[in-house]
């Protein structure tokens, strides 16, 4: 049973992040100002979320050779930027984190 | 004029097609949710049915690893709201360009909205010009990856049962690489780039905050960075 509610919480409390502010907000005008803010949402968000799982390990920074997401995010940015190909910085991204895995 | 249906179906079909790469990336991360859930204590129902009524991958990893510290579920539903929180920007940056759209459309949107295809929208809604067109395409994105998160949690729940620690093999991996994927071709200028910079030394340095909470103070003062740096050197591409 108490998976149920555990469910149900957690089911809330997205949809509390999703729903809400997509329905208020579709129905008026942003300021300008706002939506020149609203651009940088999602490669600030999208770096938020990446930086701390390549560069950290338990809150410490580790740039050590065996933290093979290092290379590996290096390899992928480089195909993503030279590319613009997701699929290919993917597979690239995770083959290379594999090899290097294996190696060291 | 109402569109006609293969209008509809054209843009439906789109969005799924431009999202077919995070599919792809999704699925070792839906695999490994499914097997942690296993490994958490959760039934295979309960691991399931939270991909199913939650639908926020990275929600799910933090709470299936809170359910195994036997965490209170108060303090689960919580960090899930805060983990969570960058969804209310993706609303309020897709909202003005869905205006109009009944609350019957606006709620399954929303329920089904997730980093990946925000970012699909953010970039396909730029080729689509009304609220009509637009919300075919991104229910195309969500739907596809819907049900490709449904498929890969249930063939990581039989994984789960079957091998032991399937979380040390490190594809959670995919993840980052594909948002590496969809983060570089955003940066188109001066502003975009330092917006990134300050977002990853801040979610670096305020990780050790409660809650995942450094990674909206990350996000905000990327923002804030973003629109300074737009000042100083204007902006390339106005959206």
């Amino acid at each position: 049973m108490s998976e149920f509610w555990l469910l149900l919480g957690m089911a809330l409390a997205t949809m509390a992040t999703r729903i809400p502010v997509l329905i208020t907000l579709s129905r008026r005008e942003l300021p300008a100002g706002v939506r020149r803010a609203l651009h940088y949402v999602p490669p600030a968000v999208l770096a938020a979320i990446i930086a701390p799982i390549v560069l950290l390990d338990e809150g410490a920074p580790n740039l050590a050779l065996d933290n093979a997401m290092l290379p590996a995010s290096l390899i992928a940015i480089l195909i993503s930027w030279r590319t613009k190909n997701l699929l290919l910085t993917i597979v690239v991204g995770m083959a290379a984190f594999l090899v290097w895995r294996t190696i060291f | 004029m109402p569109p006609s249906p293969s209008n509809r179906k054209l843009h439906f079909l789109a969005g799924a097609r431009d999202t077919f790469p995070l599919l792809v990336g999704a699925w070792p991360f839906g695999l490994i949710y499914g097997a942690l859930g296993i490994a958490s204590g959760l039934s295979p129902l309960a691991t399931a049915a939270m991909s199913a009524v939650v639908f926020a991958g990275s929600a799910q990893f933090i709470a299936v690893s809170l359910v195994a510290a036997s965490t209170p579920l108060l303090v689960i539903a919580l960090t899930t709201f805060v983990v969570n929180a960058r969804h209310i920007l993706y609303a309020a940056t897709l909202a003005p360009q869905l205006k109009g759209l009944p609350t019957r459309w606006l709620v399954p949107l929303g329920f089904w909205l997730t980093d990946e295809s925000f970012v699909v929208a953010a970039n396909g809604f730029e080729a689509r010009s009304t609220p009509e067109d637009r919300k075919w395409y991104l229910v195309g994105s969500e739907i596809a990856m819907f049900l490709n998160w449904q498929i890969a949690t249930w063939v990581g729940i039989a994984a789960g049962q079957a091998i032991p620690d399937p979380a040390s093999w490190g594809l959670e991996f995919a993840l980052v690489v594909t948002f590496i994927g969809m983060l570089v071709p955003m940066l188109k200028g001066r502003p975009e780039l330092i917006s990134v910079l300050v977002a990853a030394g801040t979610a670096l340095l305020a990780n050790s905050l409660p809650h995942r909470s450094g990674l909206l103070l990350a996000a905000v003062l990327g923002i804030v960075a973003g629109l300074l740096a737009e000042q100083a050197w204007g902006r390339k591409e106005p959206a």
